[in-house]
């Protein structure tokens, strides 16, 4: 595994993935005898997990306010205070309902958005997908059927829900947040405890509000020190992932510390909890500060007045305390990263853009060895290729990882008085309705299309390419998308995950590139 | 749902580590409004190249896939798991599973049953010996046998995942045996948390 000299991992043994499932296993068997006597209840509040110094981290604080019961020989009972719909995976859910006769708990805790599958051009059109036009249809008649908000295609508020989640100001601070999607990690920035679930778990909330989960290990990654000015979130996020693997937190929430860490912005802090999946864990998660404060002050969502203060009081108390232990916890150099590009057909396969496709002999096991090679073979890569050789023919922003405000920001710093490379598709995708209205009320959408790039309606799009914006077969992408597995963006489309600077400099330069470059000055220490 | 007590057939091998949801079933498949129709979307990237070991000549009645660790990796969609059931598994054996995929398997009554590598490894060369030969998985004693060859290995299965299996549990059910717990805590929880619209309790 290479940067091994930045990262000090702290645990006695690493804990591998194999053996945080044997810590669930564990807290399992505690309370379990083969389903005897399930039938016994026992107060709330009482966790037996068997763990040792666990009290006072954030997760057990969230944990522990939301246990509603832990009843012997099952799962423990989780409130959740928050649960985002979308037109993909809840249509098999309301059937269920449906057939089993049964009612939505809470549907003023329940907000439903269309993402997936809606046309980024011309949506305001018929939508010429039948499938997905039934999908969405589908979504229309539950919510108004259940009373349930829906923000649909055309509304102000629609767009990815990982986006307007926490536009809205619904995400908040120690709050429980499931929604049928992985990325919902993406709300741990705000100190929530967020995770995606299947269909029959978004049927067992939208019926009971809650959920049965055995409760995650703790694992901490510090971020020491300053990020470099040209390193992004997304690079440090994808550093991070190369450095513990894609199942290196299975089994586990991942809390993110540390000085560098605290620097991001809200955006940055979604983008990095946003990815927390690519490493396997269930959720990240980073304490809220004034940062995130500032962030929800006046949102639609938020608390106002008297609400306001309390809120910010209990907030304010969801912080690890001083001394807490975790389970596992990774160091991480903030100096020692740089801007990555990804190389093959998983989030953890990366290096920097000034490297190379690596030799699958210099990885350490067989396994590990055909993988790699197994990716080149994909990607059509040689090992020894300078990235910055390698050509692209689309350019994708947008995404719940990289398609907010500020990434486009950062995109159009990038690009203002230049022109994309003649030939590459290059796209940039909104995150949300809202977002495209405060772009272009900043002007960011002419940068954007003066440049070259098509200026698309808010949805998932290219992110998992469910709408009709693919990759075609051999085409290769910089994405700033949060999966490169084979196929992920059309099949036999080559994907490669980058920040928005880097997406818009290789839409520039036509090749993988970090803006320093399009100067001829990569390495000079310069914003964007 | 239906119990979960026996696992026995044909299986076959798909020597990868981190097959992600991607592949077991890509977006485009999702668009379905049912559970049900998945499975000719199953691996379909994988099947256009003759040699995948789902066009070996009995593949299609294979009732066990056993794979490589980190199984299921990605999204949450659990239509990976029905793509899996559609096509005729009830068990995957691998010696790790991502944790949302392990849980909408049991969910949905997929057996994930997690094995050492050398358990894996034992199998496949069993399978290799004689791609026919019978797997059973017994859910209650949490092994693996291949009775032919005279194996008999162990697997990890969480104790309430065994349960749910074997009695065919609905978990919204026995959730909602705890209905007073619940309607208690909500009584607790602060006024000012959010809701997405003014409050109007289902009628019960």
């Amino acid at each position: 595994m290479r940067h091994r000299n930045r990262i000090q991992d702290q645990s006695a043994d690493r804990m591998s993935g194999a053996l945080a499932l044997h810590a669930v296993q564990v807290a399992l068997d505690r309370r379990d005898d083969g389903g005897a006597h399930q039938n016994d209840s026992r107060p709330a509040g009482v966790m037996e997990h068997g763990r040792a110094s666990s009290a006072g981290r954030l997760l057990d604080k969230i944990w522990e306010r939301h246990l509603v019961a832990s009843p012997d020989g099952e799962l423990p009972l989780l409130y959740i205070d928050l649960h985002l719909v979308h037109e993909v995976t809840s249509p098999q859910a309301f059937e269920g309902l449906q057939l089993s006769g049964r009612t939505i708990r809470r549907p003023d805790l329940t907000v439903a958005t269309m993402d997936h599958d809606v046309p980024t051009l011309n949506p305001d059109g018929p939508i010429t997908d039948p499938l997905a036009a039934a999908q969405m249809s589908r979504l229309r008649a539950n919510c108004a059927a259940h009373g349930i908000t829906l923000y649909p295609l055309g509304s102000p508020e629609q767009g990815v829900v990982h986006v307007i989640g926490p536009q809205l100001g619904l995400t908040q601070p120690g709050m429980t947040v499931v929604c049928g999607d992985s990325h919902t990690s993406t709300h741990g920035a705000f100190g929530a405890l967020a995770f995606g679930i299947g269909t029959t778990e978004v049927e067992h909330v939208l019926a009971t509000q809650t959920l049965r989960q055995a409760k995650p290990a703790a694992m901490a990654v510090t971020v020491d020190g300053e990020l470099p000015p040209v390193v992004t979130a997304k690079d440090l996020v994808l550093g991070i992932i190369a450095e513990i693997g894609t199942n290196g937190g299975t089994g586990s929430v991942i809390e993110y510390r540390g000085a560098a860490i605290r620097s991001l912005d809200m955006a940055g802090r979604m983008t990095v909890c946003n990815m927390s999946i690519e490493a396997g864990a269930r959720a990240g998660m980073i304490a809220p500060d004034d940062t995130t404060f500032a962030f929800l002050e006046g949102r639609q969502h938020s608390p106002k007045g008297a609400g306001w203060e309390r809120a910010l009081d209990d907030w304010r108390s969801l912080v690890t305390g001083d001394g807490a232990a975790f389970d596992r916890e990774v160091r991480i150099d903030a100096a020692t990263l740089r801007p990555v590009v990804t190389w093959g057909t998983n989030p953890a396969q990366s290096v920097g853009v000034d490297g190379a496709v690596p030799d699958p002999a210099s990885f350490a096991t067989p396994a590990e060895q055909q993988a790699a090679q197994r990716a080149l073979e994909y990607m059509g890569l040689a090992p020894g290729t300078a990235m910055r050789d390698i050509g692209v023919d689309t350019v994708f922003i947008g995404s719940c990882t990289n398609g907010r405000l500020a990434d486009l920001r950062a995109a159009a710093g990038v690009l203002r008085g230049r022109t994309i490379r003649p030939g590459i598709r290059a796209i940039v995708v909104p995150g949300s309705a809202r977002v495209k209205a405060e772009a272009e009320a900043e002007g960011i959408d002419e940068v954007f299309k003066a440049a070259g790039f098509e200026w698309r309606s808010a949805g998932c799009s290219m992110c998992l390419a469910m709408n009709g914006d693919t990759l075609a077969p051999g085409e290769r992408s910089a994405s700033t998308s949060n999966r490169n597995f084979e196929g992920r963006q059309g099949p036999g489309g080559r994907t490669h995950l980058v920040s928005p600077a880097v997406a818009a400099a290789t839409a520039v330069a036509g090749r993988f590139a970090v803006p320093g470059d399009l100067d001829g000055a990569y390495g000079r220490e310069e914003g964007q | 749902m239906r119990a979960v007590t026996r696992v026995q057939g044909r299986a076959v091998v798909l020597d990868r580590p981190n097959i992600d949801t991607d592949q077991i079933i890509p977006a485009a498949w999702l668009k379905r409004v049912e559970r049900t129709g998945f499975g000719p979307g199953l691996f379909i990237a994988w099947r256009a190249d003759p040699a995948f070991v789902l066009n070996q000549p009995g593949a299609g009645e294979a009732k066990i896939l056993i794979a490589g660790a980190n199984f299921g990796c990605g999204s949450s969609r659990e239509h990976a798991v029905w793509a899996l059931q559609d096509f005729g598994f009830e068990a995957v054996i691998a010696p790790s599973f991502a944790d949302i995929f392990r849980g909408n398997s049991i969910g949905a009554g997929l057996l994930t049953a997690q094995a050492d590598e050398a358990v894996t490894a034992g199998l496949s060369s069993a399978l290799a010996a004689d791609p026919g030969t019978e797997v059973v998985l017994d859910v209650s004693e949490r092994t693996v046998a291949v009775p032919a060859a005279g194996l008999s290995f162990p697997f990890a299965l969480p104790d309430y995942a065994r349960w749910r299996l074997l009695e065919g549990l609905d978990d919204i059910g026995t959730t909602l045996r705890h209905a007073a717990a619940i309607a208690d805590f909500e009584q607790r929880r602060p006024a000012w948390l959010p809701r997405t619209r003014p409050f109007a309790p289902a009628s019960a």
